[in-house]
């Protein structure tokens, strides 16, 4: 395995980075790259994260499916009424798309143009509108661009922390945004007003870049690092059962 | 009853709730019932799949009530896409957990159910009917008032039920079809095989029965009723279909070709046509359980 770690592998790693420290809770991955993430969290730093099979059960980790000489565990039952209550009870750690995504964090995945009739019909806000305002929620965009990170979204599916801060200390108590990551780099909102700051770098990606395909003004800071490298370990678990194909290239331009 | 008798009690201009979730479990041999009807100006509210998609294009649909529609595999409904591009369907865009808890304010007779989802967001701002209502307890706390989505009519497939209306899922989610009902005036369930009431326990644990008799108007017996949506553990979804009917929505030649093959005659004609499909895709495509 001396084979460098892969742009697609680094986001990986970012992404399972972003459940760390969040215990037994419902980690909801939207895409290969964030599932891949959060299997990789749940086999290694964060061994206490559920995870369902895209229906309504929940598996056991990998590791114990093959102990068990089985394909897969289920260790519970998580029907669609479940989760939601789940999401409103704030036990998740949702990591959702966004075709659009603003300053403060406001997220589009409904349509693109004016709602009353859009000129590009997306996915509706699904449920982005309650995750946001119950549970810690990060978002995965797999191709950083002007065109994803906009001045201002088309119709706010998820809030971002100027809304939350105009409904007032209480409704917004579980308002949490953690991470941003994406093809490019890892984003995050620990600025004094929240608004968006460049955290790290994937390796060979500048801050310039960056700036260059964020159509806001972001916070950087003077010294902005690398995103972190797989560990060997990791870069075993990905290649060797998470993900043995290679999909996960696939997801990036 | 017949789909077509559950087409022939329902009007147009009424609300229709519909169970299942995206390309799961649909009530499609009533959909598609509706689909030979003469009825419009539908008001669908749904966890939306092809249900919405072909009720739209069949021309039976005012307003669709959903926080998505969806084929899961396919990520957006070509039929809905393509309706709120050009405008021709009005939308009441809820979040999923709204959604939710309307038909559970319904099911309980209330006027609403407070909640904290679509606060900040701009669901408020497309549905400016929406109110919001304040704790009167010492917490003060400012919640969305979701409105109940009463329902005129519910239609819903399960794997099995007995005649009387006592019905059973198998697969691994009930979905909110109870709650459909319950929101509803009248539930019309349809199902794989319809059996004596002894033989529901021998097929599954007593909470697999779902809805009961209380809860529903009548019962038909449509084998394939879901297809080419998932009714497990009697069929998969059928994804070589879905991608076909995905397909010919795309384009109005290719859609009329679609309508005359599959959905010009009754439900027969329809499993029939479905299986020279399946045949003759055979050996391109994963074989599919769809009877």
């Amino acid at each position: 395995m001396t084979v460098e770690p892969s742009r697609a592998e680094v986001c990986v790693v970012a992404c399972a980075e972003a459940w760390r420290g969040d215990g037994a809770i419902l980690a909801s991955p939207m895409g290969l790259i964030p599932a891949l993430g959060a299997r990789l969290a749940q086999l290694t730093f964060a061994p206490g994260l559920l995870l369902t099979d895209g229906e309504a059960h929940l598996l056991a980790p990998d590791g114990a499916a093959r102990a068990n000489g089985a394909d897969r565990v289920t260790e519970g039952w998580l029907p669609y009424r479940s989760v939601f209550t789940m999401v409103a009870g704030g036990l998740r750690h949702v990591m959702m798309g966004a075709a659009q995504l603003d300053r403060f964090g406001n997220q589009n995945i409904s349509c693109i143009g004016d709602w009353a009739r859009p000129k590009a019909q997306l996915l509706g806000v699904r449920g982005a509108p309650g995750n946001t305002v119950n549970h810690p929620v990060s978002y995965w965009v797999p191709r950083h661009s002007p065109r994803v990170f906009v001045d201002r979204v088309d119709m706010v599916s998820g809030i971002g922390y100027d809304r939350a801060a105009g409904l007032g200390p209480r409704a917004a108590r579980f308002h949490e945004l953690r991470v941003v990551v994406t093809s490019l780099a890892v984003l995050d909102f620990q600025t004094t007003d929240h608004s968006m700051r460049l955290r790290s770098v994937h390796p060979g990606v500048t801050a310039d870049d960056v700036i260059a395909a964020t159509g806001f003004p972001l916070a950087v800071p003077d010294v902005v690092p690398d995103t972190r490298l797989p560990t060997a370990q990791e870069l075993a678990l990905i290649r060797g059962q998470l993900d043995p194909a290679g999909l996960r290239d696939r997801e990036l331009p | 009853m017949s789909a077509d008798d559950v087409a022939g009690e329902l009007r147009s201009g009424m609300t229709v709730g519909i169970g299942g979730w995206g390309s799961r479990r649909k009530p499609m041999a009533l959909v598609r019932a509706i689909l030979r009807s003469g009825l419009r100006d539908l008001e669908i509210v749904s966890y939306g799949g092809p249900d919405v998609g072909l009720l739209i294009a069949g021309g039976h649909v005012r307003r669709v009530v959903c926080g998505f529609v969806s084929l899961d595999t396919i990520a957006l409904e070509p039929h809905f896409r393509r309706a709120r591009q050009q405008g021709t369907v009005e939308l009441t865009e809820l979040d999923e957990g709204m959604l939710h808890w309307g038909l559970l304010a319904a099911a309980h007779r209330l006027p609403f159910l407070p909640i904290r989802a679509g606060l900040g967001s701009d669901v408020p701002r497309v549905n400016p009917e929406l109110r919001t209502v304040r704790s009167p307890y010492a917490d003060g706390e400012e919640l969305i008032a979701m409105p109940a989505l009463r329902l005129d009519a519910a239609l819903i497939h399960l794997n099995r039920a007995d005649a009387a209306g006592n019905g059973q899922y198998l697969g691994p989610d009930p979905y909110f079809d109870d709650l459909f009902c319950l929101a509803a005036g009248r539930a019309y369930l349809s199902c794989e095989r319809i059996v004596p009431t002894a033989s529901l326990q021998e097929s599954g644990p007593p909470q697999s029965l779902l809805v009961n008799r209380a809860m529903v108007t009548g019962v038909v017996e449509a084998p394939g009723g879901a297809h080419f949506t998932s009714c497990v553990p009697d069929y998969g979804r059928d994804e070589a279909f879905q991608a076909h009917y995905a397909a010919a929505a795309a384009d109005a030649g290719d859609w009329q070709r679609f309508r005359a093959e599959y959905l010009a005659g009754g439900e027969a004609s329809y499993q029939q046509a479905a299986r020279r499909f399946t045949d003759s895709q055979a050996g391109i495509s994963e074989p599919t359980a769809a009877p």
